[in-house]
């Protein structure tokens, strides 16, 4: 039986950052466009092909999750902390592919092209409707905010578990891999948190 | 392994996570917790900002796809439904034929040899959808070629030779300018006067305009890209180009004052031929030489450019907007294929950002009959 991890998996680390630079880059992207005359063009141009990445990888990281085992949840989070994590976590992955989806619909209903590069471009998956066109794109800019929102959570609770709390949290999906030690380490409570080691210590609920 | 605490073991380890769940928020002296609470707030603080930068919130005086629509609505009024600008129209469809001339200035597919059905719009610019037609009002026509390889090449041309613009400011102040004072009804020529004193530009392109009166109609009009492009081709060879849809029937120019009463008559004409004939207007490159603005659409590009007939566009059907599929096309013309790709002409940007906020608004409204309907088009015989 493999040792417990104490980190998430390479491929899971790996798409998490990358996915987190392109989300936010997405969502910047998309506020940037809607109100710029000049860049318009070209914030659309990367805004599509993005999406369409994100959608792909979400399936590919969604499919990761569900087939790895988990590092377990610091010992400091709550039962109810836990049962948030895994819900904003679900969110997260749902809001990543349904809002690709939402995107693709909105400009197949207005027959607006999604071209990736070149010539190669995707089908229209809904028929040439205004209204269902314009029902989707304030649904796009809905779920948008919501997935800002659920990002501002997100990122608070991770810094306030890593600072404040001092569980390592971070370091769970940190891109480099831990040796036990280094998450001692980045404790400024050297003896009392080493338990941080917690993190690492098989019998810690897994979630 | 040899790593963990040796006292691990599954039972005392879940008591001791359960002790320190409970204690862990203790640790850090307050104030330490308190500056490591404010830095957490000063990074959500910063990421907050970096967005509401890049939505435009802290430049609440930029001038933004909204603000633009909002000044066509505020010259024209809203009329729920309708394009904020170029409001009335007539469907039509058809076929372009490409003659393989393209292909040596660019590789879209829409240059092969062959034919491609094409919808596209008549139009009279200004976003009233039921004023009357005049000869000197500026006619539209927007297409869309649906290219074998399932992609769409889009634009939006118009009848004047240039724009009296170059930029989307100067348009948004020349809109702001001619919006009607609301004692008098009527724009205020001092601010008009104003206007053209600053953009010297405009008046030299508005010279060029009046020297190409227009046609008697729509068929025998002139449409202009006005904005410059570039053909890429299979050897990546980039080309600055124009292009002009040149009519073949023949020029008549228009009668100073409306010819009938029927406040649609450019339509109803237009109507009339198309269900006689089919209209076809050649499709004519102008190739870009160093030194030609592209940057610049009020300036006319030298007429000793070389010119590449690349096809001929045949109009056959006509149709209302209550009908046309063309009446849920945005006509951006910056849908362009591989082998088309936009210049440096800032209005095309900011064409494509306004027409789209303009698409999305009507796309939420519900919109009256146009005023070309089923009934004028069958009775067009």
């Amino acid at each position: 039986m493999p040792a417990e991890r104490q980190q998430f998996n390479v491929l899971a680390r790996i798409l998490h950052w990358t996915m987190a630079v392109m989300v936010l880059t997405m969502l910047c992207v998309g506020v940037a466009m809607v109100t710029s005359l000049a860049n318009y063009h070209v914030l659309v141009s990367i805004h599509r092909p993005l999406g369409i990445a994100i959608l792909i990888l979400v399936v590919v990281r969604f499919i990761n999750r569900r087939l790895s085992s988990l590092p377990p949840f610091p010992a400091t989070m709550s039962h109810t902390e836990r049962l948030a994590a895994k819900v904003s976590e679900y969110m997260m992955y749902g809001l990543m592919f349904v809002l690709p989806l939402v995107g693709w619909g909105m400009l197949s209903a207005a027959r607006y092209p999604i071209v990736l590069f070149g010539s190669l471009h995707l089908p229209f998956i809904l028929p040439h409707n205004l209204l269902l066109y314009w029902a989707l794109r304030q649904t796009h800019t809905a779920l948008a905010s919501l997935l800002f929102v659920m990002f501002i959570a997100h990122f608070a609770a991770i810094l306030f578990h890593t600072l404040v709390v001092q569980d390592g949290m971070l370091f769970r999906m940190a891109p480099w891999n831990i040796r036990p030690r280094e998450v001692v380490r980045g404790s400024n409570q050297p003896t009392a948190f080493s338990a941080s080691g917690r993190l690492l210590t098989p019998g810690v609920p897994k979630d | 392994m040899a790593t963990r605490p040796s006292t691990s073991g599954p039972e005392p380890v879940a008591q001791d996570s359960k002790t320190s769940a409970d204690t862990s928020r203790l640790h850090l002296s307050r104030a330490n917790a308190a500056a490591r609470l404010l830095l957490i707030g000063a990074a959500i603080g910063a990421v907050i900002a970096a967005f509401a930068y890049f939505g435009g919130w802290l430049t609440p005086n930029e001038l933004t796809p909204a603000r633009f629509t909002d000044a066509f609505e505020q010259v024209d009024g809203v009329h729920p439904g309708f394009r904020r600008n170029h409001a009335k129209g007539v469907g039509v469809a058809g076929f372009f034929e490409s003659n393989g001339n393209g292909l040596r200035l660019s590789k879209a597919v829409v240059f092969q040899p062959g034919r491609v059905p094409v919808i596209g719009r008549f139009s009279l610019s200004g976003g009233q959808p039921f004023q009357t037609d005049k000869p000197d009002t500026v006619r539209g026509l927007g297409l869309q070629f649906s290219l074998l390889d399932g992609e769409l090449w889009r634009m939006a041309t118009i009848n004047l030779p240039v724009f009296p613009v170059s930029t989307p400011e100067a348009f948004y102040e020349r809109m702001i300018a001619s919006i009607p004072d609301p004692q008098t009804g009527k724009p205020d020529p001092a601010k008009m006067k104003s206007f053209l004193a600053r953009h010297p530009e405009t008046e030299q392109a508005v010279k060029v305009i009046k020297s190409q009166p227009p046609s008697s109609g729509f068929g025998n009009s002139t449409f202009h890209s006005l904005n410059a492009f570039h053909f890429i081709n299979s050897e990546g060879k980039s080309t600055p180009v124009r292009w002009v849809l040149k009519p073949e029937q023949p020029f008549e120019a228009a009668s100073a004052a409306p010819p009938s009463k029927d406040t649609n008559y450019l339509f109803d004409a237009l109507i009339t031929q198309i269900r006689r004939q089919p209209l076809r207007w050649r499709l004519v490159v102008l190739i870009g030489q160093p030194g030609d603005p592209t940057n610049d659409a009020s300036i006319p590009w030298p007429k000793t450019r070389e010119e590449v007939e690349v096809g001929t566009l045949t109009l056959d059907q006509v149709e209302s907007e209550a009908t046309s599929p063309a009446t849920g096309i945005n006509f951006d013309p910056l849908v362009l294929p591989a082998g088309i790709t936009p210049s440096d002409d800032p209005l095309l940007s900011a064409r494509s950002a306004v027409y789209s906020q303009s698409f999305t608004r009507r796309a939420g409204e519900t919109k009256e009959p146009s005023a070309i309907t089923p009934a004028d088009v069958r009775k067009g015989n």
